[in-house]
């Protein structure tokens, strides 16, 4: 895209890419995030909910409709002009106005998953299926949870055959890297397979 | 395990009505929408100290290597919807100029995808 304005020195345009990490509270995406990268506070704005203005006063300031939220995103640097950022896409209802913001140009997501609470990840399988966007399910093997086999979850969760399930601990970042790993894998067979068109 | 999750969303971020101050009250941007990793650089224009805000100098200093919107906003530690009205008053004084990012101006590049994948391997 065309901004009027060349590399300047000549210097390679630096690349950033965001891929998403979904799932639902306390599943541990902020571990893993810290796992593998550097971890960034975020301030951002939720829009002030019904709910939320009868515990805010907002007297005195009647036109504020929105309140800050803190979030937090990993930076990983691949090379000095190739970036990774993670963003934890917060699980809560309330906070899915923050997921299309989020998802635009995401090169793809992670859903994670805890096998005790597998309903939670049904939210985030949904709206990434919904809008195409390359996704894979990381099992967060929490102490003491079953191992649950892959297919079984697969099964539970709708899953087509191709897309990757893998198991993780996401305190530790070799399992984190290998998560990411497998997500970019995916999307490259995903985007080897699917010449892209026509996509809303 | 300890759940940290609530790091992504505690609300110890404290009101967002002063931070606003800065904005003239405005809460939305001019021009086109600018992405969490939209890369903001400096253009080389002449920038009159006097007639910027501090926190519109932050933004411009931050801005002489190519950085991201996430970046600048956590460096600057105010919110996001501040930093893009910002990001916004400086790209319409022609002080910056913000890209879109590659992956979502061409969706997907086989080659940067194989170099993000050496890059993870090699962590």
């Amino acid at each position: 895209m065309d901004y009027g304005v060349s590399d300047a020195d000549g210097s390679r345009q630096y690349r950033a890419i965001k891929i998403l990490l979904a799932g639902g509270f306390g599943v541990g995406k902020t571990t893993l995030v810290g796992a593998v990268s550097e971890i960034r506070p975020l301030r951002t704005e939720e829009p002030l909910t019904e709910g939320s203005l009868r515990t805010d006063s907002t007297t005195g300031v009647e036109g504020k409709t929105t309140t800050t939220v803190a979030m937090d995103f990993g930076r990983i640097s691949l090379r000095s002009d190739l970036v990774l950022y993670l963003f934890g896409t917060p699980g809560q209802q309330r906070f899915w106005f923050m997921w299309d913001e989020l998802a635009i140009g995401a090169l793809g997501a992670v859903v994670l998953a805890d096998t005790r609470r597998l309903a939670d990840s049904f939210p985030a399988i949904d709206y990434f299926e919904r809008r195409q966007i390359p996704f894979i399910v990381a099992l967060n093997c929490f102490d003491g949870a079953t191992r649950h086999d892959t297919q079984d979850v697969r099964m539970a969760l709708d899953l087509e055959p191709d897309l990757p399930i893998i198991l993780c601990d996401a305190r530790s970042k070799e399992s984190a890297k290998e998560v990411l790993i497998t997500l970019v894998e995916h999307v490259l067979v995903t985007a080897s397979e699917e010449p892209l068109s026509g996509i809303v | 395990m300890p759940s940290n999750d609530e790091r992504w969303l505690d609300a110890e971020a404290g009101p967002v009505v002063r931070p606003y101050a800065l904005t003239q009250g405005r809460t939305r941007h001019t021009g086109e929408s600018v992405d969490l990793v939209a890369t903001v650089m400096a253009t080389r224009a002449f920038a009159d100290p006097a007639s910027l805000a501090p926190e519109h100098i932050s933004v411009l200093q931050l801005a002489r290597t190519p950085t991201t919107v996430a970046d600048i906003a956590s460096d600057v530690d105010l919110p996001l919807g501040v930093v893009r009205i910002i990001l916004a008053d400086l790209r319409e004084l022609g002080l910056v100029v913000i890209r879109t990012p590659v992956v979502m101006a061409e969706r997907v590049d086989k080659h940067t995808l194989r170099e993000v994948l050496n890059g993870l391997r090699g962590l």
